[in-house]
């Protein structure tokens, strides 16, 4: 039986989305005839010519650029060749996309792709997680797909999206992650999936980390605990329902983020569920980041800086003592 | 999206013809008196904010606006009055935005040089120099999938703004891309205090242009005719298909930065220099020279300008105010995308 990875689901999504809509593009560095570094455009330059465009090494003007093409009522989606590099062109995402429609009442339905998160051996600039600088800013949507079937839906919905999208791929998901089959349908944008049903603690995470943390709980309940984990799916909105109605089941919250420890996306999950469902705590809830340092080079270095399946199920057991 | 002006293409030289030059002295003196307009309400504390004048730039500017069509795109600095009303901007929506009225074009939520209207091809600035640059080629480039062609994109900088990266990114996109793009860098000698010889190192701005393998344009920014006949000649090229076009004009602002700012750093020489000489009066003086106009069209095109300016701030200061309870506080067009935070 044949499989699809993550990657091929993203680059089905684009050729869905370009054969669909004549409005959409694609522009990025690499992105035509080579199919880009990951090659998550392979084929489509010579499938749809004229509409698969290399870019010069310029993030900024590669997203000014879609923002004027924006503004003429085209949808172009933006690949950056790694997250990491769309700090080049931060500026025109948090202040020309996103402030666009709310000055000027015209909307701004860009995608910026971002391959993210770390890889073995990438270093700390090919590893970076930017998704909680994006959320920060009004005006963003901010996706984290963690399934196959999720990087194809909502890639589809982020270039449907009347607003600028922030689409957060994870990288080490691309090659290694498979589905049989790409779905027909999906969750609305903005609600969390349970990812596995359980009792004793609720895990909130979001793209590579739902995998680390499924293994973590298999692993737990070998010691007889039932953990629950919610897959943010989308970081901004954050569907904050779904999470407090799981700690209303459980009693007890751990947020996993691969990204870095300073505010940031787990940061958020704490401070709603403390403000909106403080008297659903049983124990105090708990957070479980990145080490506060560029990402490491060398494998020893970079499985300890993150979280793992290890890492998350010891700071499961801590909270479950409480 | 000229209004009151009709848009000739002269063919011959800009002074052997009045519409084009006296359309654009029209358009200079609106900008001037409109200016000044701000300039006292700024000083009597009725606007919030910056204001910030075009004086002294006002025949590049109004060059530009004459220069190109309803259906062309521009994105605007914060010294292109002339530009904007050429271009079909109205002298209430200028009010509206200054004094932050809600039935202004940005209701508010921006206010005096930011503003424009994006679906008529006019952008409204941010303040981030160079950005806007890509934002046209994007329209341009937009246009072009669609199967447009004739049409040109003009960006206004400032000297101070290509030391930007997102200047270089941009014009190499443009070039990179062939796109029609004119950009207008009027080098008025100071970014905000900083003198050209601390902002660049080359002898001439336009020299760049061949560095980006597309045409550069010089010229003496406060001459009118000059102006019109190259702009006029730039943007020609450009919609002929000839690539981006860089314009560089010397010039000299004749104000502070902005209205808070009294530029004690420019120096009397460039003041006394032929860069100094004031735009409008030069204008003004060839007009009359050539026997296009005469002092009396000149006070009454003058006359109505004031009352047109007077009425629109009259006007204005009557109509309502943003209401923080009506606001409607989500920044996306996505509305079950919003998140409360109440």
């Amino acid at each position: 039986m044949s499989s699809i990875t993550y990657l091929e689901a993203i680059r089905e999504a684009q050729a869905h989305a370009l054969r669909d809509d004549p409005r959409v593009f694609i522009y990025g560095q690499d992105v035509g005839a080579f199919g880009g570094a990951f090659k998550a455009t392979k084929n489509l330059a010579k499938e749809f010519p004229g509409r698969v465009l290399d870019s010069p090494i310029s993030e900024d003007a590669m997203v000014g650029l879609a923002v004027g093409a924006a503004i003429e009522g085209m949808r172009p989606i933006i690949e950056m060749q790694f997250a990491d590099f769309s700090t080049v062109g931060f500026n025109q995402i948090v202040n020309q996309a996103s402030t666009l429609f709310w000055r000027t009442k015209v909307s701004c339905p860009i995608t910026v792709r971002l391959p993210f998160g770390g890889t073995s051996g990438s270093g700390p600039f090919h590893s970076q997680c930017l998704e909680a600088i994006y959320a920060h800013y009004p005006g963003l949507v901010v996706l984290t797909p963690a399934t196959v079937e999720d990087a194809y839906s909502m890639l589809l919905s982020a270039v449907a999206i009347n607003d600028p999208v922030i689409f957060c791929e994870h990288k080490l998901l691309y090659y290694h992650l498979k589905a049989e089959k790409l779905p027909s349908e999906a969750l609305p944008i903005g609600k969390a999936r349970i990812a596995r049903e359980g009792r004793d603690l609720t895990v909130v995470t979001y793209s590579a980390m739902v995998h680390e943390a499924l293994v973590a709980a298999t692993e737990l309940a070998t010691e007889g605990w039932e953990i629950e984990i919610v897959d943010l799916r989308s970081v901004k909105p954050l569907d904050t329902d779904t999470i407090v109605a799981s700690v209303a089941r459980t009693g007890r919250l751990l947020c996993v983020g691969e990204a870095w420890p300073w505010g940031g996306v787990t940061a958020e999950v704490i401070a709603r569920v403390t403000s909106e469902g403080y008297g659903l705590l049983d124990a105090p809830p708990q957070r479980l980041n990145a080490k506060d340092t560029p990402v490491p080079y060398h494998p020893n270095l970079w499985a300890a800086h993150r979280p793992t399946a290890h890492s998350i199920a010891a700071a499961a057991r801590n909270l479950l003592r409480q | 999206m000229l209004q009151s002006a009709t848009h000739p293409h002269a063919k011959s030289p800009i002074g052997a013809a009045p519409d084009l030059p006296l359309a654009a002295y029209r358009f200079m003196l609106r900008a001037r008196l409109l200016d000044d307009k701000f300039a006292a309400l700024y000083r009597a504390g009725k606007i919030h904010g910056g204001v910030f004048l075009g004086r002294g730039q006002e025949a590049l500017s109004a060059a530009i606006g004459v220069s190109i069509q309803e259906t062309d795109v521009f994105a605007p600095l914060i010294r292109d009055a002339a530009g904007r009303l050429a271009f079909g901007e109205t002298i209430v929506d200028a009010v509206r935005t200054y004094l932050g009225s809600a039935l202004g074009p940005m209701r508010g939520r921006d206010g005096n040089v930011h503003r424009g209207r994006p679906q008529a091809g006019y952008l409204p600035m941010i303040s981030h120099l160079g950005a806007m640059v890509s934002v046209v080629n994007g329209v341009l480039f937009a246009r072009r999938m669609k199967g447009s062609s004739g049409m040109v994109g003009v960006a206004c900088l400032g000297e101070g703004a290509t030391s930007t990266g997102s200047f270089h990114e941009a014009l190499n996109q443009a070039a990179v891309e062939k796109l029609p793009l004119v950009l207008v860098v009027a080098n008025n000698q100071y970014a905000y205090s900083t003198p050209n010889d601390r902002q660049f190192a080359c002898a001439d701005l336009s020299a760049k242009a061949a560095g980006y393998g597309i045409e550069a344009h010089p010229v003496v920014g406060n001459d009118l005719s000059a102006c019109l006949e190259v702009v006029g000649r730039a943007v020609g090229r450009a919609r002929a298909g000839h690539g981006p076009q860089l314009i560089v004009a010397s010039l000299l602002r004749l104000c502070g930065h902005g209205e808070h700012d009294d530029a004690g750093y420019i120096v009397p020489e460039l003041k006394n220099s032929p860069l100094g000489r004031d735009c409008l009066k030069l204008a003004e003086k060839f007009l009359l020279a050539k026997h296009f106009t005469n002092t009396a069209q000149i006070a009454a095109w003058r006359g109505e300008a004031i009352r047109e300016i007077e009425d629109a701030v009259a006007q204005v200061q009557r109509e309502p105010t943003p209401d923080p309870f009506t606001e409607d506080w989500s920044a996306l067009a996505t509305e079950h995308l919003v998140e409360g935070y109440e």
